[in-house]
């Protein structure tokens, strides 16, 4: 640390805090505050004070030399972003929560979530699933990301550490370590995963690109992707690619820690558990024992009703082919 | 005593096929010219990616996967025949553990290089040692495959040692690089009685060694799917279940290489008719105990047609699958345990084309256990192409298929071109001891 303080002012505060991991802050902030964000200043000039976000959101300036490394990064030789991405967001629990009786299969999710991730059209990171689970019961839609399962099997299997779990509840994948075994696709119950079957969408464009672990971008051809729980925007303190796109409410997206989740189109905060517990929230196949992160709410009182064109798609998964 | 005349007799049998004739160069260079084609569809596959096989994101494992199974399961004979039918005193074996071991080895040299075409990432293939993660079922897999042809290596050398020493002798016109070769591997051998003892414990020692290992890499071979919550893999009985099935694909691939050897090498009276009744015999046995685990693996499910399961069973006994499934079942396992109970069809020609046909059974019948649970998910698949939800596989995957089994081919042939597929030392010996 301060063989890298005595470093030319060049060096930006970014690459300095990239050496430390996460950074808590000591003397100044009574040493309890935990980093939440980094704010980067690029015309400042001081390399002797640096900014930090505390916990609270607040904004603060302290000197470099007061801050305290708490988590040492365990990830030594990792470029900064995969570093960041297998760190997580300390402190935080991310949980989603989607209200299938407002879902009308709008697909902008799905098309915001393409674009974001330079997908090809029939890559889904989130699948809106017309469903029908037995002949006398209902048809709905069922937008489905990866479930961030807190019992992962796909980070079991996984043999090169290249998909794996973060603290924060997010399920990520390092695609410039995944050998693509596609063993992972095997193990998730959910149908969560998709794989780069051929050079991938926006090669070209991306080819210059830092990869950017939380966006999983530039996609890369052998390699995995899946839904990521926007990692990048939640770093950002935004809310996921999908839960911003729906037009419809669907999404809430939130911290359990907080039992706060914000929903993506009015952006109204609820309590995450009061949420679950008014509307007999549950989790898709609990049988198996992932417990996924992602809750749903049934699809009771649906003011649009299931289109009859969907009726046959959403059967066909209970027919005996 | 055995007579000097006799045991010169059976070392030049068995050392007559040690020479290069021209039907081998012409076999040889058949093998080598297909092997190059298929080579160049897997340089496509490399260039183009995994894109040009029949995969998708539902059905990601096809025929790669099932070959590598398939591969992994063949290779156990080489316990089964050396180490689990010698160790048990069953004599009438003997002449066949060279070739079981010969088996064993392409086969489980041979499927590492098949896990290496599955995938996506092969210039990654370095992460595993690097970044290998413990919990996972295919660093183990890795492991055992790794220790497996390894002492299966040691399995084939060890007991060919005093041979090596035969070879550099008695070879007539041998090349003297060649003989240097054996000589140098026959690593001084004498045949003294210090040395004899020597050898038969370390055999002896492997032989038991082999059985754990060859068991542990078809169990966790099974376990790749089994560890998986999928309907149609998670099940409790997959362990016995692939290793009982890899005794009859084993049986089946020596089968047909006494079958080759015997015409081929002129070896009809060391492959006797006895002994091709005989492992005509060992393939009921052990098609039976197979087709046992079988009942228990689809019968049970399909009694509770469980919501899940019910897509499953379906498409294997009345639906998309069923041809394949019950032609598997029929052809490949239970027509013949009922023809091989007839001794007629226990003799090598008969007893051929019903092993050629439980060996390409066996190789559908891995398909069988990898493709259709991939088809069947626990949520729909909607949203995507035709062909992620049906698998077809393409010419070049077929191509890329095809080059492991005429690697296996090649290096059969190779190995059994420069060592005796029997054991001239093993042999004499017996007649010795038959002698007295
Ligand atoms: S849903 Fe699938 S991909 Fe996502 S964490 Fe669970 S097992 Fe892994
Ligand atoms: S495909 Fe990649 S992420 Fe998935 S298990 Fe294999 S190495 Fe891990």
């Amino acid at each position: 640390m301060i063989e890298k303080e005595e470093q030319p002012k060049k060096k930006s505060r970014r690459e300095f805090l990239q050496q430390l991991g996460i950074v808590g802050v000591g003397t100044a902030l009574g040493g309890s505050a935990i980093l939440a964000g980094i704010n980067y200043d690029k015309n400042k000039t001081d390399a002797q004070r640096i900014r930090v976000l505390t916990a609270e959101n607040e904004l603060l300036e302290i000197e470099k030399g007061d801050a305290t490394k708490i988590i040492p990064s365990k990830h030594g030789n990792l470029t900064y972003l995969q570093q960041q991405g297998r760190d997580g967001i300390a402190g935080k629990r991310f949980v989603m929560v989607i209200d299938l009786s407002k879902c009308q299969n709008a697909r902008k999710c799905m098309a915001a979530c393409q674009h974001a991730h330079d997908l090809r059209p029939e890559q889904h990171h989130m699948n809106v699933l017309k469903m029908e689970e037995t002949e006398t019961t209902p048809p709905f839609y069922m937008p489905k990301p990866c479930q961030h399962c807190d019992n992962p099997p796909c980070v079991a299997v996984c043999p090169v550490d290249a998909t794996f779990k973060r603290a924060d509840g997010i399920v990520l994948i390092d695609n410039e370590r995944c050998i693509g075994c596609r063993f992972c696709i095997a193990a998730c119950p959910y149908s969560a995963r998709i794989f780069n079957w051929a050079e991938p969408l926006n090669a070209q464009g991306d080819k210059d690109k830092v990869y950017n672990v939380e966006l999983n971008v530039p996609q890369k051809k052998g390699t995995i992707s899946k839904c990521l729980f926007s990692a990048d925007q939640v770093r950002e303190g935004k809310l996921p690619y999908c839960a911003s796109a729906c037009p419809n409410g669907v999404y809430y997206f939130g911290d359990e820690n907080e039992d706060a989740v914000t929903n993506g189109t009015t952006k109204e905060t609820f309590r995450f558990k009061k949420l679950l517990e008014d509307n007999g929230g549950y989790t898709l196949m609990p049988e198996l024992g992932t417990k996924p992160r992602v809750y749903y709410l049934p699809p009771k009182g649906k003011t649009v009703p299931f289109q009859d064109k969907d009726r046959e798609e959403a059967a066909e998964h209970l027919h005996h082919t | 005593m055995l007579e000097q005349s006799k045991k010169d007799k059976v070392t030049s049998d068995l050392l007559a096929s040690i020479r290069l004739t021209n039907s081998f160069k012409a076999w040889m260079a058949f093998l080598s010219i297909s092997l190059i084609v298929c080579l160049g569809a897997y340089v496509y596959q490399l260039n183009e990616g995994l894109v040009v096989t029949g995969l998708g994101d539902y059905v990601s494992w096809g025929m790669y996967i099932s070959t590598f199974v398939f591969f992994v399961a063949t290779s156990l004979i080489g316990m089964l025949i050396s180490a689990v039918l010698g160790l048990s005193g069953q004599k009438w074996a003997a002449p066949l553990a060279r070739i079981a071991e010969i088996i064993a080895l392409a086969f489980a040299a041979v499927a590492g290089l098949v896990i290496i075409t599955d995938m996506g990432r092969p210039d990654r293939l370095l992460n595993v040692f690097i970044h290998g993660r413990i919990q996972s079922p295919i660093v183990w897999d890795i492991t055992v495959v790794t220790i497996y042809v390894l002492i299966s290596t040691l399995f084939l050398y060890i007991p060919l040692i005093p041979d090596l020493k035969i070879c550099s002798e008695k070879i007539n016109k041998l090349h003297p690089m060649a003989q240097k070769a054996y000589k140098l591997l026959s690593l001084n051998w004498n045949g003294s009685h210090e040395q004899e003892q020597i050898l038969k414990k370390l055999t002896r020692s492997i032989a038991i060694f082999i059985i754990p290992v060859a068991f542990a890499i078809h169990t966790v071979t099974s376990w790749l799917f089994a560890n998986t919550l999928r309907v149609g893999w998670d099940s409790t009985i997959f362990g016995p279940y692939f290793i009982t099935g890899a005794f009859v694909s084993g049986t089946s691939a020596i089968v047909i290489a006494m079958y080759f050897f015997r015409k081929n090498y002129k070896l009809e009276e060391y492959l006797s008719l006895d002994l091709f009744d005989k492992v005509g015999k060992l393939l009921v046995l052990v098609s039976l105990v197979y087709l046992y685990f079988n009942i228990n693996e689809y019968l049970v499910p399909a009694y509770k047609m469980k919501k899940y399961d019910a897509l499953h069973i379906t498409a294997l006994f009345t639906g998309a699958h069923a041809l394949m499934f019950w032609s598997v079942q029929f052809f490949g396992l239970v027509l013949p345990i009922i023809l091989l109970v007839f001794n007629k069809m226990r003799k090598p020609l008969p007893l051929l084309i019903i092993a050629s046909f439980v060996f390409i059974g066996g190789w559908f019948k891995r398909y069988i256990i990898v493709v259709p649970t991939m088809e069947h998910p626990f949520l729909p698949i909607q949203n995507v192409p035709l062909n992620f939800k049906v698998y077809t596989p393409t010419l070049t995957e077929s191509l890329v298929t095809l080059a492991p089994f005429i690697l296996v081919l090649l290096i059969i042939t190779v190995l059994s071109k420069v060592i005796p597929v029997i054991s001239i030392h093993e042999t004499i010996e017996s007649l010795e001891e038959k002698n007295n």
